[in-house]
């Protein structure tokens, strides 16, 4: 704010000085012209009147001749002065709509209300570089379940989109290069309120930049960054990045998952949704020989993956000398034209990968394969959010976006630390186990994705809870699932891991038993249908309470109706 | 030689010169103060307050300061000159007279710190 005021008035220098100089120049005229009462004797004008005079005339107000009739050297004087006094009026307010206009000082002044909105938050927010799909993406997620964000981005397009979007909570946006550290520091990245960073621009080096800036700058903060080649992911690791996210390969890895364990694939899907999402449903892909379009980064991951899930796989590409060959083998084409799906022998194969990073090419190799061969299982990879409307409407059996998986991960990151936990131990299990797990989700979560959330068995978090398991007594995972309403109904919810600090290492309790006992300090996963999170807490919270949901009975909270009750429950005795 | 200074240079000292103009004399005497040096100072400094405008050094601020509170005396002073010869009709008394001729010693006093302040300034610069 200062800050422009200072610009704004370094540049009203001259015509403030011009207005002064003509007024001056003005008033001291009329002092000293001699002028004549209405008896015809002399008389002068004196600066009180003078000034009053040139005030009203400069501002074209003019009230006329005053006190007395002017002779005419006045008038004179008056002539030039009008003028004068017009054309410096004019011109001091033509120079300060300039500088309003001037697209440099607009530009300023956009920053300053930006910087004000981000020194005023008051809440843990996260720093979100780069608002594309997946910015977008995870923008909105974040704001459904009321997390704080701020926005940083290049191109001007994006971020008036960001301020038409009317996300739930207000989020600021600022246009400017998030490699430039200067414009991350204006964005809040040394704010004590900063919680994370997330880098997920287009560009590696940018992303590199970033997270170097905010670990140097910030060294507490969590930061998760994009990086699409190798390369760069080992450069962005190698100064301690907590999360880095090769775009290939996590969309490779999700891909390879649902064709080998689609139970599983479910299960993360499930569990990393976002906000009221609809729940999707499961897909099973068959077994057999797979047709791969498209061999570049995201298929050659695709490829590596298949190939150690022991999926035989025929390549398609168009330009193999520029994207080299895989060892088996190669058809050359774009796979959007019968011939080439021929070659590839359409006819034998069980499914398809339209994975190149052309969204018309992917729409028309489903298409046609499609035509060829009607009971393909198809997978169609989406690289833009603006097509959404064509991708729904086709018949494909998987589409899986890029940039909502890279937002979904990242979702589940910030929000659920446990959920990597959680998911790792999952991997141990097998595709029945998380097909019997995803059917208990289902049964209670009904037609939204579930929501999964933390809860800290400790003082600030659950205090009812934590003050229970100090004094001694037990208290089991059914006590916490039980509801706060009606205590001989169970709550729509799974705990889903327990993470106890153990003796020597951490201990994890992958979907405990209800009658397993908690301790003070557990930190539990829980999942469950939208709103339970708001019975359970209460539930924690509350010792009244849980002493209900113990005993079934309403005990009284006061001092004086406890003291009564327990008389009366000794008379009963007696 | 920088003309921005000169100017600058110029409309400070100008500004404490005719103030001082002004001051003295009989503090009550109305023979001895011109209502046209008040005027003068009063523009002058108006001109050296918005010449200091826009200066982010810390010196300018401060520069910037004084200025303001010579304008603010000698807006006062002239405001009680044209409130006695004209609203109350009491005309110049020798208690009116000292009154704004106090003021504007104020006023003397904000300009002569904003030169002593623009003398170290440029003792400061060594160029």
């Amino acid at each position: 704010m200062q800050n422009i005021l200072f610009v704004f008035l370094r540049r009203l220098h001259v015509p403030l000085i011009v207005l002064i100089s003509v007024y001056a120049v003005s008033i001291l005229g009329f002092v000293l012209i001699p002028g004549m009462d209405n008896e015809g004797n002399p008389w002068r004008m004196d600066f009180f009147h003078a000034f009053y005079f040139v005030s009203y005339m400069g501002t074209t107000i003019g009230f006329g001749e005053i006190p007395y009739e002017f002779t005419g050297a006045q008038r004179l004087w008056a002539t030039f002065s009008i003028y004068a006094t017009v054309i410096s009026w004019l011109y001091a307010i033509g120079y300060l709509l300039t500088i309003i206009q001037d697209p440099a000082f607009r530009n300023l002044l956009t920053e300053s209300a930006f910087r004000r909105n981000v020194q005023r938050l008051s809440e843990p927010f996260y720093l979100i570089c780069g608002y594309g799909d997946t910015g977008n993406f995870l923008v909105r997620a974040l704001s459904e379940a009321g997390i704080r964000a701020v926005v940083v981005e290049i191109d001007q397009n994006r971020v008036n989109q960001l301020e038409l979007a009317g996300y739930r909570t207000f989020v600021p946006g600022l246009c400017a290069d998030a490699s430039i550290p200067e414009n991350l520091v204006k964005a809040g990245l040394q704010h004590y309120n900063c919680a994370g960073v997330v880098a997920l621009t287009n560009e590696d080096a940018v992303n590199l930049k970033i997270a170097i800036t905010s670990k140097l700058l910030n060294p507490g903060l969590r930061t998760i960054a994009r990086a699409e080649t190798h390369d760069v992911e080992k450069n962005i690791a190698s100064f301690g990045t907590d999360h880095i996210i090769n775009p290939f390969d996590t969309f490779a890895g999700r891909l390879a998952l649902a064709l080998h364990s689609p139970g599983m694939y479910l299960l993360y899907e499930w569990m990393t949704s976002v906000p009221h999402e609809p729940l999707r449903e499961p897909v099973f892909p068959p077994n057999g020989r797979w047709i791969l379009c498209g061999y570049g980064r995201f298929g050659k991951a695709v490829h590596e993956r298949l190939k150690s899930e022991g999926v035989s796989t025929t390549v398609i590409e168009a330009m193999p000398d520029k994207t080299g060959t895989p060892s088996d083998g190669v058809v050359v084409g774009r796979g959007t034209e019968a011939d080439t799906l021929h070659e590839a022998d359409i006819q034998h194969a069980v499914g398809l990968v339209a994975g190149t990073d052309d969204d018309a090419n992917n729409l028309s190799i489903v298409m046609t394969a499609k035509s060829l061969n009607p009971d393909l299982f198809t997978v169609l990879r989406q690289n833009s959010r603006a097509n959404d409307v064509i991708f729904n409407a086709v018949q494909s059996d998987l589409i899986m976006q890029r940039g909502s998986i890279i937002a979904h991960k990242i979702f589940a990151i910030i929000t659920t630390p446990l959920l990597a936990d959680f998911l790792r131990l999952a991997r141990r299990h097998d595709d029945d186990w998380a097909n019997e797990l995803i059917s208990r989700i289902g049964g209670i979560t009904g037609d939204e994705a579930p929501h999964a959330w933390m809860l800290t068995l400790n003082e600030e978090m659950a205090p009812a809870v934590h003050s229970m398991l100090e004094a001694g007594e037990s208290l089991t995972v059914q006590n916490l699932t039980t509801d706060p309403h009606v205590y001989t109904e169970q709550l729509p919810l799974i705990v889903m891991l327990i993470k106890r600090d153990g003796d020597e290492a951490e201990q994890d309790i992958l979907l405990p038993s209800p009658q397993e006992p908690l301790q003070a300090g557990d930190r539990l996963l829980l999942c469950g249908r939208y709103g339970t999170q708001a019975s359970v807490e209460w539930l924690v919270a509350n010792l009244n309470v849980l002493e209900y949901v113990l005993t079934g009975e309403d005990r009284p909270a006061g001092l004086i109706w406890r003291r009564w009750n327990r008389q009366h429950e000794q008379a009963d005795e007696t | 030689m920088n003309l921005e200074k000169v100017i600058f240079a110029f409309f400070i000292v100008l500004a404490l010169t005719i103030n001082f103009g002004f001051f003295i004399g009989d503090i009550d005497n109305p023979v001895h103060h011109n209502v046209y040096e008040l005027y003068a100072a009063l523009v002058i400094s108006l001109i050296a307050t918005v010449l200091k405008f826009g200066d982010r050094t810390h010196i300018g601020a401060v520069l910037l300061a004084t200025s303001l509170v010579a304008d603010v005396q000698l807006i006062i002073a002239a405001v009680i000159w044209g409130v006695v010869e004209h609203v109350t009709h009491t005309g110049m008394t020798p208690h009116v007279m000292a009154a704004i001729v106090s003021l504007s010693g104020g006023a003397l006093l904000a300009n002569i710190t904003s030169v002593v302040l623009f003398v170290i300034e440029t003792a400061m610069m060594r160029r």
